[in-house]
């Protein structure tokens, strides 16, 4: 028996009781989506939040039963890409956030480690190469972003990445591939430019 | 040209790395929107700064200010939920704050989850009583179809967790005497009161002469003392009633708007 299937039990025996656990379970995973598919830390901290009260409200209204057989990780990761979807559309109406210099600032895209164990300036390399896949994977169109966040941030199955998608798996496999060849695509691209910025 | 094919594994570790803890605010966030745990934040009220606890809700306590640790075992142990400080969002603090002026028409949700309808019930009716009126517990009892049930109703009343917002200071005693307050007792429900315009020694002074009711001369209308409509009366029309029998025998018909009813003593 897994943890989530404990917490369904439990969820299907006092749902009041043992949402916590479930918000304490799920909450890095669902944030890391949202902010990897937002590239925004306050859409997805909204984005998150909003997915776990729409859970709530569904359990709410569930059979026990129902409860029961749900698997979680995949329900609330298709919750999550849903409310992502209503995010980015509700920003995209009403134009760029003037405030996002200000947010990345004051709060960076990739939280630093919890204990830098090596050099300095190793760390400060390693983070800066975060950053750039950060940058380079919210550029990438959003089915091969959303597939690719899930199999290799989340590091989920392939079957599980596709049911929670609602695609058939060789399409994600396949979207997957595809987006790691656009990402070395890009990669190569900002690696040509930079010595011109450099120069200029 | 790239051709598509699996992550290698400097790439595969690239992504993993991408996984951050969630922002600490979040988990409070969740669980105050779907009212499994509350915020609570300061106002200014009649008595001072006061403590108003909600969640997605509605404003689930109220409390005078004090030590925040006291505050939050209390919650606890009220209401079974954490609570965390917090910022009112300026909608819900709009609406704490014109309730509080006195305008009983805005809507301020509540979250009464846990009390029996009987005791929602009441808090209920203690809505209807407007700013600078007071009304008898009895009034309440009957007005919600519970006769009999004048010193429930005072239980209530005394069990009410968002006082100020839902008011019960404005239900006194049958006496006429001012009675006890939730809130930091007696002396803070006479505060509240005179906030609200009234006079409470004067209102005492009547009920001890044996006024309950008072009639106009001139309209035959018989009122609790504090009825609105009665605020403009000729001093000489004013005559008082021990009871409604009383007022009906001298001819005396029972106002609309404030409704007195025969109340028995609590």
């Amino acid at each position: 028996m897994d943890d989530d299937d404990r917490l369904v039990t439990a969820l299907a025996d006092d749902l009041d009781r043992a949402f916590d656990a479930l918000v304490v379970a799920h909450q890095d995973r669902l944030y890391t989506i949202a902010l990897r598919s937002l590239g925004d830390p306050g859409d997805a901290e909204e984005a998150a939040q909003d997915a776990f009260v729409r859970a709530y409200r569904a359990l709410a209204g569930y059979e026990s039963s129902r409860i029961r057989e749900l698997r979680l990780r995949g329900w609330l990761t298709t919750i999550v890409l849903n409310r992502c979807r209503s995010v980015a559309a509700r920003r995209a109406a009403r134009g760029p956030r003037p405030m996002s210099i200000d947010a990345e600032s004051s709060r960076p895209l990739v939280e630093p480690e919890a204990a830098p164990a090596a050099a300095p300036a190793e760390v400060a390399e390693r983070r800066a190469e975060r950053e750039r896949w950060a940058a380079l994977l919210v550029r990438l169109p959003a089915p091969y972003r959303s597939a690719l966040i899930l199999r290799h941030v989340d590091g989920m199955s392939y079957p599980e990445a596709a049911a929670a998608l609602g695609r058939p798996e060789g399409t994600v496999k396949a979207q997957v591939h595809r987006g790691i060849a656009m990402l070395r695509m890009l990669l190569e691209a900002e690696a040509r430019r930079e010595p011109q910025e450099m120069t200029a | 040209m790239n051709q598509p094919y699996p992550p290698t594994d400097r790439e595969a570790a690239a992504l993993a790395s991408l996984a951050v803890p969630a922002p600490s605010s979040l988990r409070p966030a969740v669980l105050v929107e779907i009212g499994l745990a509350d915020h609570y934040d300061r106002v200014d009220s009649p008595l001072g700064p006061i403590v108003v606890a909600w969640n997605g809700r509605g404003v689930s306590t109220v409390d005078l200010a004090g030590d925040d640790g006291a505050f939050e075992a209390h919650h606890l142990a009220s209401t079974g939920r954490r609570a965390v400080p917090g910022t009112l969002p300026a909608r819900l603090a709009q609406a704490i704050r014109r309730r509080l002026d006195g305008d009983r028409r805005v809507r301020v949700p509540l979250d009464l989850r846990g009390h029996s309808a009987f005791e929602q019930d009441v808090w209920r009716k203690a809505l209807d009583i407007p700013r600078g009126e007071v009304r008898p517990y009895g009034w309440v009892a009957a007005e919600i179809g519970r006769p009999r049930a004048v010193r429930a109703v005072g239980t209530a009343l005394g069990h009410n967790p968002v006082p100020l917002i839902v008011p019960c200071h404005r239900v006194v005693r049958t006496d006429g005497s001012i009675g006890q307050y939730s809130l930091g007792g007696a002396q803070n429900k006479r505060a509240v009161l005179s906030a609200e315009g009234l006079d409470p020694d004067l209102m005492e002074d009547n009920a001890r002469r044996g006024e309950r009711l008072v009639g106009c001369a001139s309209t035959h209308i018989v009122c609790w003392p504090t009825c609105r409509t009665g605020r403009h009366m000729l001093e000489r029309n004013r005559r008082p009633f021990r009871s409604l029998a009383e007022a009906g025998a001298a001819g005396y018909r029972p106002c609309k708007v404030c409704r007195p009813v025969a109340v028995s003593a609590a």
